[in-house]
Order: structure tokens, then C-alpha cells, then sequence
């Protein structure tokens, strides 16, 4: 799967409070949580941002709290994927439950926001400005549950048999 | 080759003689908590995929903790779902209202957690438990459902990563300021993916509280799990909360670690983690020039007896600042009543506190004390990320029970010794 989409950039240690504060998690509707979503740091984000645009990361993306508002209201706002140098495990766990794409690169630093990428899902080729970057493979495990249709589709297969 | 505590549960539940960290497994789980907040997710999940009963009616644990006493519309229509649907499914361990006390203080307290068990919890601190040997980890509302369930769910098998701590302690300090000296030594993602396991002669000198305080911010520094080895303390625990059997695993001596550190306990100060990350740490005494506007004694971090007994002894005969509010959260009602027995409540309402009911309110910036733009706190819980109390502006200060209740009094950041 081919991804194009232009970057907004974010730097080491993005907790889930910033990505959704905890102030907001009475409401599950995505839509509603799209709508302060990085509040904290740029409280206009859900407007400046278009669906099919794509987040850079550093370090230790979704750092905090298990709260799995944190995915859906990333994905509430079109973005598809999210590349980060690396991410907090619960939401790394989470995001792939909930359909959020994530890839583990080391591009922040070479990166400016605003700027189109384009990425190849299926092999982690991460391409901008005639720079080319491969992000570390996506776990085998995790793409047999993605293969399935993601946890709650292989549960309900189970369920089903 | 040998295996830690944590390999050794992770197998025993995986029905394997073996395990070793990057390995996939598929683990039976003992218990499967929510609260207010991640099971509303977790039970439009649940409806989704046409699930028609829980694995275990007794195994399946919902705490409304969060935003309770229901903070608005929207936290009392999320309770009233999570009410009909434990009454529809007949779950044993509903926890709301009077009943009720921050998750990590009371499943322990309730004798629902014990040794040698493996504990999935839709929380992120759920990695408390570690204090009493056993597995537990938080996860998402979706991998939740998924072990309300089937009673399992998958694991990496993490590294583990051993802090061996020895030397004596020295006043004051408890095992919050241990938490976060090793969190800012490590980071905040020092040990992502990775077991903590802590060990020595220092460890075992700690209380349960101090261990549960420990446990409790593995996450913060990344980890997956915290976890402590089993002794007389960890039993006698065990036996006054539980009825259930517990199994003892223990580190092999040649088991594997990515990495060990040796931490003198003696050199361990009061410590303060700085805006905004818990890694920003501090020693208190560097700090006696940072005014503050409120104080909270509480959360699942330090909302037990002995972080109450701590501020109390502080406060006993004192005021906290006319510049200064002091918030108290005892953690359970169990926690609660104990308190006010032992004269705690005289004390912290001569000193002018605010005694709250158990809720995990302001440290998550939910309510019972949320910050305006500007202000600072002093909080014995977990998170100082931008905004956590309350607004974007505003600030959290991490610290233990001494600190903090210094620090009321004087209405900046203080160090007991000076009280």
C-alpha cells in the first residue's frame, strides 16, 4: 500500500495526554476527540490538518497513559500513519488494534514539516526529496494480525467458528 | 540457561517449560481490569464482535475510580453502561461508590491480586502488582476485550532489566524518590519493552507501600512490567488481603539481563521529577525557590497508609500555606477509615486540608483539583506531562508524601527538614 502525504512534525516523548488530554476521555465518538487532538501543544491542529497527512516523530511516541482515545483521535483527523524514532509499547499495541499505521525511522532530524513523503507500507520505504529511508520491519506477529483484519476481526473469526 | 521471575510466569501461564525475551506467546490470564474511562471502549469492542459471556465472571474486575463521583453527564452515562453491563454478565468485582477505591490501591487490598499471577489491565499503572511478584502490565481497551474474552492474549516476552539496590536508606526517603532516581538515570524510555526487576537488601527493607509506589512507575520509565521478588513481607501482605494461592517464582542466577545497575540507597536524596517529564529529576533541596498553589497527597502512587502517616507526621501542629491548598485523596475506603482511626483526619483538617474521597481526579486533570494557567503543584502521583493537572500552562512537581507535605506548609517546595 502506497501512502503520499505531507508532514507535521512533532518532537521525542509525545505523551498520550498531549495527543488527547485526559480531560476529554468521558467521549468515545472519534470525531469529537479528533477535535483536540495535540490540544496542549497546538491547539489549532485539528484544523490545519488535512485527512491523508502524516506525523513525524522522535523518540518514544504515545509515551503515558493505556488510553486507546489516543489512536482514534490520530486517525479521527485522516493520518494515516505515524512515523516516530520510536514508540511507548501499549500505544504501539494500540494503534495497530485500532488501524493506525505505525513505522519505527530515524528521519525527524532530516525532515521539515510541510514537506511530501511517500511511503510504501509493505516494505517500510520511506521516500522525500530524493532521500530514500527503510523503517525497521513491522513484527512478523503484527502482520499476521494485521493479514487477519486486526485483533477484533481474528476475535470475531474466532467467535464465529 | 536460567530465567527471571518474569520469564518464569510469562511460561507458566503459556503452558511452556521455556520462554525467552522476543518470543510470541499466547498466556492464560488470572485477571482482566477496566475502569471508567477504557471499558466504555472496551465494551463497544465486546458488543462488536458478538461476544456473548466474559471468560470468567470472577476474573473480570471494573473499577469506576476515574472520574468519580461522576464528574459530568458524559462520566455518569459511561458508569451507568459499565453498571447494566457487570449486572448483565453477572461480574463479581464491580467497584463504584462506596465500595469503590483507586484501582491499584485496592485490587491488592481486596486480596484479588497475588503472587505468580499474570494481570492485563486497561491502565497503564496496572504494573503496581509487580510489588507482589507478579505479572501485570497495562494494555489498550481493544486487547482488553479481547482477554475479557478468550482468558488469554499475546506477549512479546520482554528483556528484563535488574536494579539491585543495597545501603541503608536515609530519613524521609521512601520508594518514590528510589522510582525517581532511576527514572532519571534511565529515562523515560530507558527500559521500553523491558521487565524491571528490583532486588537487594534495600528492597527488602522497603514496605509494601514503598514497593507498590516503585512498581507503579515502571511505565514511566517505558517498562512493560516492574516486578519484585517474593518475601516475608510480600506474604504476610498476602495473607492478611487474600485467600487466593500464590506461587513463588525467583530469578535464576544465571538468568539473563540487557542490563544491571547497582544503586546505593544510601545516596538517594528526596527527589523532585520537574515539569514536564517524570525523568527531569531533582534533588529537593535544589528547589526551595519554586512557589506553589496546591498540593495533592494521593493517586495510585502514594494514596496508601503509610504516604498518609508520612504527610501527617509533617503536618502534625502545622498550617499549610495561606498561598497554598492541600489536597488529601485516601486511595480506598479501607485506606480511608485506617486514616481517620489514627487520628490522620485531626490532623490534616487542624492543618486546613481538603480530605477528598477516593478518586483518581486531579492526577489526571479529571477534577477535585485541576490547575489554572500559571499555577504550580506539588503532586505524590505519577505524571507532570504539559497540562496533566489541568490547564496547558500550568505545572506538576512529582514527589513523595514528605516533600509534598513540607511543601504546603511552607507554600513552595520544601524539604521536611525544614518543618
Amino acid at each position: 500500500m502506497l501512502i503520499k502525504g505531507r508532514v507535521w512534525k512533532f518532537g521525542d516523548n509525545i505523551d498520550t495526554d498531549i495527543i488527547i488530554p485526559a480531560k476529554y476521555l468521558a467521549m468515545t465518538d472519534p470525531r469529537s476527540l479528533g477535535e483536540h487532538c495535540m490540544e496542549p501543544i497546538s491547539p489549532s491542529f485539528h484544523e490545519k490538518v488535512s485527512a491523508g497527512d502524516i506525523i513525524v516523530s522522535g523518540s518514544n511516541f504515545g509515551c503515558g497513559s493505556s488510553r486507546e482515545h489516543a489512536p482514534i483521535a490520530i486517525s479521527a483527523l485522516g493520518i494515516p500513519l505515524v512515523i516516530a524514532k520510536s514508540f511507548a509499547r501499549i500505544f504501539y499495541r494500540n494503534a495497530f488494534n485500532k488501524g493506525l499505521a505505525l513505522l519505527e525511522a530515524d528521519i525527524a532530524d532530516n525532515i521539515d514539516e510541510g514537506e511530501e513523503v511517500e511511503i510504501d507500507l509493505s516494505s517500510g520505504v520511506i521516500r522525500w526529496r530524493g532521500m530514500e529511508v527503510t523503517a525497521k520491519p513491522i513484527p512478523p506477529f503484527m502482520v499476521e494480525l494485521i493479514n487477519e483484519g486486526g485483533l477484533i476481526n481474528y476475535l470475531k473469526k474466532q467467535l464465529e467458528e | 540457561m536460567g530465567m527471571t521471575i518474569t520469564e518464569k510466569i510469562l511460561a507458566s501461564h503459556a503452558g511452556k517449560e521455556f520462554v525467552e525475551p522476543g518470543e510470541i506467546i499466547d498466556a492464560q490470564i488470572d485477571l482482566a481490569l477496566a475502569n471508567d474511562i477504557t471499558a466504555p471502549l472496551s465494551l463497544e469492542e465486546f458488543e462488536k464482535v458478538g461476544a456473548k459471556d466474559v471468560f470468567d465472571p470472577d476474573k473480570v474486575v471494573l473499577v469506576m475510580d476515574h472520574f468519580t463521583p461522576n464528574k459530568d453527564i458524559l462520566s455518569a452515562e459511561n458508569c451507568k453502561k459499565i453498571r447494566e453491563f457487570a449486572a448483565g454478565h453477572k461480574i463479581t468485582h464491580f467497584y463504584e461508590g462506596g465500595n469503590c477505591g483507586i484501582e491499584h490501591a485496592l485490587l491488592p487490598e481486596q486480596g484479588l491480586v497475588v503472587a505468580g499471577d499474570l494481570v492485563i489491565g486497561a491502565d497503564s499503572h496496572t504494573c503496581t502488582y509487580g510489588a507482589l511478584g507478579a505479572f501485570a502490565t497495562g494494555v489498550g481497551s481493544t486487547d482488553l476485550t479481547y482477554g475479557m474474552v478468550k482468558g488469554r492474549i499475546w506477549f512479546k516476552v520482554p528483556e528484563s532489566i535488574k536494579f539491585h539496590c543495597y545501603g541503608k536508606w536515609s530519613k524521609w526517603v521512601t520508594g518514590k524518590d528510589l522510582i525517581l532516581h532511576i527514572i532519571g538515570m534511565i529515562g523515560v524510555d530507558g527500559a521500553l519493552y523491558a521487565a524491571m526487576e528490583f532486588d537487594g537488601e534495600a528492597i527488602s527493607a522497603l514496605s509494601m507501600d514503598s514497593r507498590f509506589t516503585i512498581a507503579n512507575m515502571a511505565i514511566e520509565a517505558g517498562g512493560k512490567n516492574g516486578i519484585f521478588r517474593v518475601d516475608g513481607k510480600t506474604e504476610a501482605y498476602m495473607k492478611a488481603h487474600s485467600k487466593k494461592p500464590y506461587r513463588v517464582f525467583e530469578s535464576d542466577p544465571d538468568a539473563k539481563y540487557r542490563q544491571v545497575f547497582e544503586v546505593d540507597a544510601s545516596k538517594i536524596e528526596l527527589n523532585v521529577a520537574c515539569p514536564s517529564l517524570p525523568s527531569n529529576v531533582k534533588s529537593a533541596r535544589e528547589l526551595g525557590g519554586i512557589n506553589i498553589d496546591q498540593v495533592i497527597i494521593g493517586s495510585c502512587t502514594n494514596g496508601r497508609i503509610d504516604d498518609l502517616e508520612a504527610a501527617a507526621k509533617i503536618l502534625e501542629g502545622n498550617k499549610v500555606s495561606r498561598n497554598t491548598r492541600c489536597i488529601i485523596i485516601p486511595a480506598t475506603p479501607k485506606i480511608y477509615r485506617q486514616a481517620m482511626r489514627e487520628g490522620f483526619f485531626d490532623v490534616f483538617l487542624d492543618a486546613e486540608c481538603v480530605i477528598s474521597p477516593p478518586t483518581c481526579g486531579p492526577c489526571l486533570g479529571g477534577h477535585m483539583g485541576i490547575l489554572a494557567k500559571g499555577e504550580r503543584a506539588v503532586a505524590t502521583t505519577n505524571r507532570n506531562f504539559i497540562g496533566r493537572m489541568g490547564h496547558p500552562e500550568s505545572e506538576v512537581y512529582l514527589a513523595g508524601p514528605a516533600v509534598a507535605a513540607a511543601s504546603a506548609i511552607k507554600g513552595r517546595i520544601a524539604h521536611p527538614e525544614e518543618i
